[in-house]
């Protein structure tokens, strides 16, 4: 019988009744007292000079109280970028400035040039758009190749080219691996296209920002992944007010997906402005404000080469790819295409050689950024298009050519030639899962029915690893981290027993509400509903990271783990002192304290009311509280896998596909609560498959963006989609965390496009 | 600026609105409804889709006029009396039919609707009637198990 609570059990999620009942409470439906409204003025054009702006028309229109521009902004920092990549010859990357407003030229459709609180947001957007511009259109960069081309024009004046970097690696690879392909007995050859994505969290982007004149105390309320790295990055990098004067808090949060984890220039914007006019300041995207404003994601262009020997084993691969960075750079976008994604290109298999260069690239187009997955999606479509081509060219099974290459579950731990080690996996248990799931045995017989009805079917195959739970922060800091990638977990017991869970990651859709609960009741032995998670303000509790990276289990939660240790450690000392005996002697479970060997006992009440009603208590050699903070910093990277299959139907005379089946076998080491699980690889199948068949964002050659509003920007609804068969039976445990998790937020995006 | 009265949930509400006023904005900035969500500016994607009358609407391609002597009902209407979760949103629950949920209250308003006219919806039946409601985080799975279990339950 499954477990009712703790880890494994399929508790459902505490947080939906409000969701349910419209009760859930995100930035949107926040309104503050005395609140004004910001609306900004964005760029039509995707590159050019501000010839004139004129704001003194509009700051006369009603109910307007303040307009800003660039010049506002000018002493103030500009947005930051996370990772700073060194490229093949050593030289940092080039790292133009991106400026809160528009500093004279707009680089983008979307960019903002000033910015009108009101006291209305018609009001607000009236005067906004009554602001006299005039701008001298400048040619516009689109095309990544054309953009390196000599005497292209530049995105930023500043730099010397459009290239942020050119980077290689391992770059002492690069000649065994031009060798072996030379020698190869077969090279197979690929250029795809890794189309641009909107990431389209359901939520639009909001913030609030507010000024307490009483303290000179900022509040940002903000539609972030990450509220403690946004009070970092505006309150050091951007704003300049320390942190201890600004709070940020990012109550429900309606998606993600990567693209809440910038910190953007409306954040910005509200906190600064709140100062100013001494009053708070709204701001709510349009839809179509963020489809022009909102990180996307993906855009690559490579070119692979794999080497093989005549028995189809993997000699060398060598990767050539264009990243698209969009006008200015965002907080992961350097590190997607490199760390996230050169490091991946060993995939599941054994190649020994391998080399990859990327080529970073400014355009005039949105700023591009993490998305689900994020740069391993992109080396993952490319290893497994290439495999097929290879199978195909070579007269070879698809399936077959891959088992032949796969990391046997004997050699873990297993040194990749891409700098990962990965810990565990057994990657031909997740494929012999998915032969069965999918009845793959059973193809020839559907393709035999379609075929009777006119229509085509086919099955595809791909097998997949990726790194995720960022991040060993020693190891991501020599790859050009700016900051460390630990996560930071609080345990207060309160007097009564009832316990405040602090975490410093960020739920948005996770169901961390109901998970890390689980985790604790399972070590303190107690009931689920006397623990509360508590998240998403900066006032409340330890420094953290934030969540993406599908890093919230493997390092939020075992940074949780480690602080119910502690507490659990200071508790056995109570519980000692209460029965007079020695700790040593105290065993803990099922929450009750006992003295081996002894009928004593003390329930885990007592030794909470007894922490902080010390009346009787050894206050020279134990504090009174129960109250335990961890860090927890992770030793490496974790190693989720899987193996997916679609099955489609193609109709010959109309070309419509149609996706009759999909089926993840999924190894995310052990879960926690298998309804989430599979509701992330569900959300993560659709975003994927989104992108195989229906989703793509359109630029014209004056870089406007035609894929602009749900119109026209393919979102994949209800019917687009069969049931999906996920299946995380296969666990090979995560070696180097408590819980043996691996994560499972991005697993369905990368493995399926 | 003219007033309009509309029964919401079973209440009479008034107030004062604009030619240009939604009925989105009205459930939302004037009674405090915000369980009724904006998702998008082109009426694509559902996440304010209310009952105007017993028929679903988007709230964000009405105008709040227009809805004036109506009888609205929101995602705050949905719960039984005693406050418990309605069949259908307990449904969701159970179905883990929601992630981040913000498309879920217009989700849950249209699977009202459906099963209001088709009490035993087809897996086919259902997703197509889902055709203006976008979700982002559960690949639409749960949300049709979801509205499968709620007509097997009601």
């Amino acid at each position: 019988m499954p477990k009712d609570q703790g880890i494994g059990a399929p508790v459902k999620r505490r947080e939906d009744v409000r969701f349910l009942t419209g009760k859930g409470r995100y930035v949107d439906d926040m309104n503050r007292p005395g609140q004004a409204y910001a609306w900004f003025r964005r760029s039509d054009v995707a590159h050019g000079t501000i010839a004139r702006l004129d704001t003194s028309a509009a700051a006369a229109m009603p109910g307007v109280l303040k307009i800003f521009t660039g010049d506002d902004f000018k002493e103030k920092g500009g947005l930051p970028c996370g990772w700073q990549v060194t490229d093949r010859f050593g030289n940092p990357m080039q790292e133009p400035r991106h400026p809160v407003l528009a500093e004279g030229v707009v680089r983008h459709v979307g960019d903002m040039i000033a910015a009108v609180v009101a006291e209305t947001p018609e009001q607000a957007r009236d005067a906004a758009e009554a602001i006299e511009i005039e701008i001298e259109e400048l040619p516009a960069v689109l095309d990544m190749k054309e953009a390196l081309a000599e005497g292209a024009p530049k995105v930023h004046e500043s730099l010397t080219s459009n290239c942020c970097y050119d980077w290689g690696f391992i770059e002492d690879n690069r000649q065994a691996v031009d060798d072996a392909i030379a020698g190869a007995h077969h090279v197979t050859t690929l250029e795809l296209v890794n189309n641009r994505l909107v990431p389209n969290a359901m939520e639009p982007r909001a913030a609030i920002g507010e000024f307490d004149a009483s303290s000179d105390d900022y509040t940002l309320y903000s539609t972030t992944q990450n509220p403690h790295v946004i009070r970092l990055m505006m309150g050091a990098f951007v704003l300049g007010i320390p942190e201890h004067k600004l709070r940020v808090v990012a109550p429900d949060v309606g998606g993600g997906f990567g693209s809440k984890i910038y910190h953007y220039g409306e954040e910005a914007f509200v906190t600064y402005a709140a100062g100013v006019v001494k009053r708070p300041v709204k701001w709510t995207a349009t839809r179509s404000e963020s489809f022009i404003t909102d990180a996307q994601g993906r855009d690559h262009v490579t070119k692979m080469d794999l080497a093989l020997d005549a028995d189809g084993n993997f000699l060398a691969m060598r990767v050539d790819t264009y990243a698209n960075m969009g006008a200015y750079l965002r907080l992961f976008s350097t590190s997607v295409p490199t760390y996230l994604y050169g490091t991946l290109m060993a995939g599941v298999y054994k190649t020994p050689l391998i080399y990859t260069n990327v080529k970073a690239v400014f355009t005039n187009t949105v700023p591009v950024d993490a998305y689900r997955g994020a740069g391993r999606p992109e080396a993952t479509y490319q290893i497994e298009r290439i495999i097929d081509l290879a199978a195909a060219e070579m007269g070879m099974d698809p399936i077959a050519l891959r088992r032949k290459n796969f990391i046997g579950k004997d050699e873990f731990p297993y040194q990749t030639p891409v700098a990962l080690v990965y810990d565990t996996g057994d990657f031909h248990a997740v494929l012999d899962k998915l032969m069965e799931i999918s009845d793959h045995a059973g193809l020839p017989a559907r393709k035999a029915e379609s075929a009777a009805r006119g229509k085509l079917r086919g099955f595809g195959v791909s097998t997949w690893v990726e790194a995720c739970g960022l991040a060993p922060s020693a190891l991501v800091g020599s790859l050009g981290a700016r900051a460390g990638l630990y996560e930071s977990a609080t345990i207060r017991v309160n007097p009564t027993g009832g316990i405040t869970v602090f975490t410093g990651c960020h739920s948005h859709g996770q169901g961390h509400a109901t998970v890390f609960p689980q985790i604790v009741a399972e070590m303190l032995g107690v009931d689920e509903s006397t623990i509360e998670l508590s998240h998403g303000d900066t006032a409340a509790g330890s420094f953290g990271m934030g969540s993406y990276g599908s890093r919230s289990l493997p390092v939020g939660g075992t940074a949780i783990v480690k602080a119910t240790e502690k507490v659990i450690a200071k508790a056995k000392k109570i519980a000692a002192h209460l029965m007079e005996a020695s700790e040593t002697d105290v065993e803990f479970a099922n929450g009750t304290f006992t003295v081996s060997g002894t009928d004593k006992s003390v329930a885990w009440g007592d030794v909470c009311l007894t922490a902080y009603v010390p009346h009787n208590y050894p206050i020279e050699t134990l504090e009174p509280g129960l109250e335990e903070t961890a860090f927890y910093d992770p030793a490496n990277f974790t190693f989720p896998s899987g193996a997916y299959g679609c099955e489609v139907e193609v109709d010959p005379d109309t070309g419509v596909v149609e996706v009759v089946g999909f089926y993840a076998a999924d190894d995310f080491g052990t879960v926690m609560n298998p309804l989430i699980v599979d509701g992330q690889v569900h959300g993560g199948l659709a975003q994927g498959i989104g992108q195989a068949l229906m989703e793509h964002t359109v630029y014209d050659e004056a870089g406007q963006l035609l894929t602009g509003s749900y119109m026209d920007y393919t979102m994949p609804r209800a019917d687009d989609f069969p049931m999906f068969q996920v299946d995380h039976s296969c666990v090979t445990p995560c070696t180097h965390n408590p819980l043996g998790a691996k994560g499972c937020g991005e697993a369905g995006a990368i493995g399926s496009p | 600026m003219p007033a309009i009265t509309v029964t919401v949930n079973g209440r009479s509400a008034s107030g004062e609105v604009e030619g240009r006023t939604l009925l989105v904005q009205f459930l939302r900035e004037t009674l405090g409804l915000t369980g009724t969500h904006v998702g998008c500016d082109t009426a694509q994607c559902g996440a304010c889709v209310v009952h105007v009358n017993g028929t679903a609407v988007k709230a964000c391609a009405m105008l709040a006029a227009e809805a004036d002597g109506a009888n609205v009902v929101t995602i705050e209407g949905m719960a039984n009396d005693d406050g418990s979760l309605g069949v259908i949103q307990q449904a969701f629950q159970d179905n883990h039919g929601l992630q981040c949920g913000f498309c879920t209250p217009g989700m849950v308003m249209s699977a009202a609707a459906l099963l209001a006219e088709n009490k035993n919806p087809s897996e086919t039946e259902i997703r197509e009637y889902l055709e203006g409601n976008i979700c982002r985080c559960t690949g639409y799975h749960n949300i049709v198990k979801s509205i499968q279990a709620a007509a097997a339950a009601s």
